[in-house]
């Protein structure tokens, strides 16, 4: 029993520092140094949130880039104990984790892709464009579904196909040094773009 | 796979590498109670410690002593742990207004998080307040890995040392693992973590207004330290429901890079600090070479599957080179996805940035593998390093076999009780996996919690006991474990893979220990050589082969067949 007093003592005082010190120190150096980052890289516009650089969100208007599916959910407001689809649902992160032999997976694809054909949109489809991500919040596409959505997007602007072009290119960021990630376009920052430019 | 995709990889193992070794010179100099860069610092805050807990840091303990002051302590931080998250409604810092977690689900949480496991059967933006992320998880984050790093001290102190009859102080040496080690390291790379966008805030969510003029609200939290320290302890156990995938947890391809370099980072210093301490740096390296090439084994299988696709993706007409994509992010793609999937089983840390139930069959199945192969790869911070020492004293066993000698390793003669201790050690996990995951195949209950058919519900069982056993922490996460069946097996599954793992590897510790240390002859077989690493990859294959092969064939085999066949489930 010689060891019942050191293993409280260390517990109380490692929860002290390590749950309560340090988590309160990185939140002051945060605050203090990278206000923006360390709240969560706010977009705001004229003092309202428009969302998160980081944090996907569903677009569905035919002016918008339209992000990639989403497999969150939400409870369902006419029974809680029951979820439906909330694509992009920020508070509750979830992918769809369907294997590669599953029917519904297989069902899914099937109906997007029809979709996607019926669109009149080019084929080969993007890896990205009818696949879920990890987290069902992917703030990302790639340049190659950007650029799919371009002739639908100037049709209802009524603008040229070479602006939308431009203004997706813009957004267009390549790997870090050339080197760490994948080409990708920010869906949101596109769409801010996009209404900036037509009101 | 692209060239740009191995460079990537290439270039984060070098930078591992690169910090691993001074880590290690100074990680050992820590353990070894010399002064160094943060003895002014820190010593004073070790000695209050020491001070107020009664621990007299000179005063060594046998292998049984060091056995239960850990268990004692291990005891302690669940029964704390276990009351915070039930009490969760009551205690402060609960923006949310979560009520207290279930019993079935507290148990199964406590436990994972003082194994180093970190399954999660909970989604953490929706169950936890910041007071059971911050001062309930965090702490375990560390405190586990903590343990990790002191029992590995003792089994390198048993080679390490001729005719003693202790192998360290407990106390001291987990007090200096979280002082020294983690906690600087953690600081450090939280901020870093912060600065790269990933948020440390004590708001619970913020809410958005769409340009559409949809509403979205965005759980947010304090991020960025329980992200830092999850990944350098190897424990895994993320902020968010779906940990590392998740923007706020991972933000770019940078913190991605940083992330997988915190998990490696320690585990391999750790090796690097072994040959340091048992006086031959060579040693540590030939098991860094093993270690090494059956990690790159597996992230380039796991990388050529994903990019190979799967015929359903290929049938409904997306483009082949973007292989598969369904459960992974874009700002990560293939090649970053598949190298985190490999370093987190390879690892026992289980941190995800991609959906591991959605991988290819081929895909999914060596991170179920590695895990199966003993979490050795360089396995989790600590545990890694005991785990290979188990495993090499097999393979010294092995060879000895082959010429009728008494085997050594390190100088120390490997007879009758350390094999046999060893073979315990090693039995465990496939008798817990193999075991729990028989009876879950049958058992109503638990196939009520699948939510594939065909092998893949299958691998859903295999993959969550081998997990748990192995501490891992990741999961094939379809299946639904917040269930009072699988909250309580997955729960015994992480004690016994930690506990019973660790007791018999004690017991080999305090048995080196008092023997004398031999100096090499001609007849010795040499364990730093090409020879030896070879054996001992052959040991580590063959023994996971036999005990996993059989499940995995009906598992993640049978699928890829299947698969290729057109079949859905």
């Amino acid at each position: 029993m010689s060891h019942l007093r050191p293993a409280l003592v260390l517990l109380v005082l490692f929860t002290a520092l390590t749950g309560l010190a340090y988590p309160y120190a990185v939140a002051g150096i945060g605050q203090y140094a990278f206000p923006a980052q360390a709240n969560g890289s706010l977009i705001v516009v004229d003092d309202k949130i428009l969302g998160s650089d980081l944090i996907g969100q569903n677009f569905t208007s035919d002016g918008h880039l339209w992000p990639r599916p989403s497999a969150t959910t939400a409870a369902d407001p006419a029974d809680a104990s029951k979820t439906v689809d909330a694509p992009y649902n920020a508070a509750a992160s979830t992918g769809s984790n369907l294997g590669p032999t599953s029917q519904k997976l297989a069902e899914r694809l099937t109906a997007s892709a029809e979709a996607w054909r019926s669109a009149g949109l080019p084929g080969p489809i993007p890896g990205d464009a009818i696949t879920t991500s990890g987290s069902g919040l992917d703030p990302h596409i790639s340049p190659a579904y950007a650029r799919a959505q371009v002739p639908r997007i100037a049709a209802a602007h009524n603008i040229p196909e070479a602006w939308v072009n431009r203004i997706i290119g813009n957004f267009v960021e390549g790997p870090l040094f050339g080197l760490f990630g994948e080409p990708r376009v920010n869906v949101l920052r596109v769409n801010h773009a996009l209404d900036q430019m037509s009101p | 796979m692209t060239i740009n995709g191995w460079l990537q990889i290439a270039v984060l193992f070098t930078a591992v590498v690169l910090a691993a070794v001074p880590l290690g010179a100074f990680m050992a100099k820590v353990y070894a109670g010399k002064r160094n860069v943060l003895t002014p610092f820190l010593a004073p805050v070790e000695k209050g410690f020491y001070a107020l807990a009664g621990v007299d840091p000179a005063r060594e303990q046998s292998w049984r002593s060091y056995a239960l002051a850990m268990l004692m302590f291990n005891a302690a931080g669940f029964a704390l742990l276990y009351a915070i998250l039930r009490l969760q409604g009551v205690l402060p810092l609960n923006p949310q207004g979560f009520s207290g977690v279930a019993p079935d689900l507290a148990f199964n949480t406590a436990v994972s998080f003082v194994t180093n496991t970190n399954w999660q059967a909970y989604g953490g933006e929706t169950t936890m307040s910041h007071f059971s992320q911050m001062a309930g998880l965090t702490v375990h984050n560390f405190l586990s890995a903590a343990t990790g790093l002191a029992l590995a001290m003792a089994l390198v102190r048993g080679f390490a040392r001729s005719k003693a009859p202790t192998v360290g102080n407990f106390w001291v040496d987990m007090t200096r693992s979280t002082l020294y080690i983690l906690l600087p390291l953690a600081l450090v790379t939280a901020v870093v973590l912060v600065a790269l966008g990933v948020p440390q805030t004590l708001v619970a969510s913020v809410g958005a207004t769409t340009l559409e003029g949809a509403k979205q609200t965005i759980a947010i939290g304090p991020v960025a330290s329980q992200v830092a320290i999850k990944q350098l302890g190897t424990n895994g156990g993320g902020f968010f429901n779906v940990n590392a995938a998740h923007p706020f947890e991972n933000p770019t391809a940078l913190t991605n890079f940083v992330e997988i370099w915190q998990m490696l980072v320690i585990s391999v210093a750790t090796v690097f600090a072994f040959g340091r301490l048992v006086g031959d740096n060579r040693q540590g390296r030939a098991l860094i070479a093993v270690m090494g090439i059956l990690l790159l084994a597996g992230v380039a299988i796991t990388y050529a599957a994903e990019a190979a696709g799967t015929p359903m993706l290929h049938d409904a007409g997306l483009n082949l080179a973007d292989g598969n994509m369904e459960g992974k992010e874009v700002r990560f793609g293939l090649a970053l996805s598949a190298l985190f999937a490999a370093v987190t089983t390879g690892l026992s840390c289980g941190a995800v940035n991609a959906m591991h139930a959605s991988f290819t069959p081929i895909g999914g199945l060596v991170p179920m593998f590695l895990i199966q192969l003993g979490e050795i790869l360089p396995g989790g911070v600590g545990s890694g390093l005991y785990g290979i020492l188990i495993m090499a004293i097999i393979a010294v066993f092995v060879a000895g076999l082959m010429v009728g000698r008494t085997p050594e390793y390190l100088g120390k003669k490997i007879e009758a009780k350390e094999v046999k201790m060893a073979m315990l050690a090693v039995l465990i996990l496939p008798t817990v996996i193999l075991g729990f995951s028989a009876v879950a195949a049958v058992l109503p209950q638990a196939l009520a919690g699948l939510s594939s058919a065909g092998p893949h519900g299958l691998s859903e069982i295999l993959y969550a006991y081998s997990s748990a056993t192995g501490n891992n922490g990741s999961a094939f996460a379809g299946l639904s474990a917040n269930s009072v069946w699988y909250n309580t097996t997955l729960g015994f599954a992480m004690l016994l893979g930690r506990f019973a793992y660790i007791v018999p590897m004690l017991a080999i510790a305090g048995s080196l220990a008092a023997k004398t240390r031999l100096e090499s002859s001609t007849g010795t077989f040499p364990t730093h050589g090409p020879l030896f690493i070879g054996l001992l990859v052959g040991v580590i294959l063959i023994l996971g082969g036999l005990q996993f092969f059989p499940a995995l064939a009906l598992g993640p085999i049978a699928e890829q067949v299947l698969m290729l066949a057109g079949k859905t489930f």
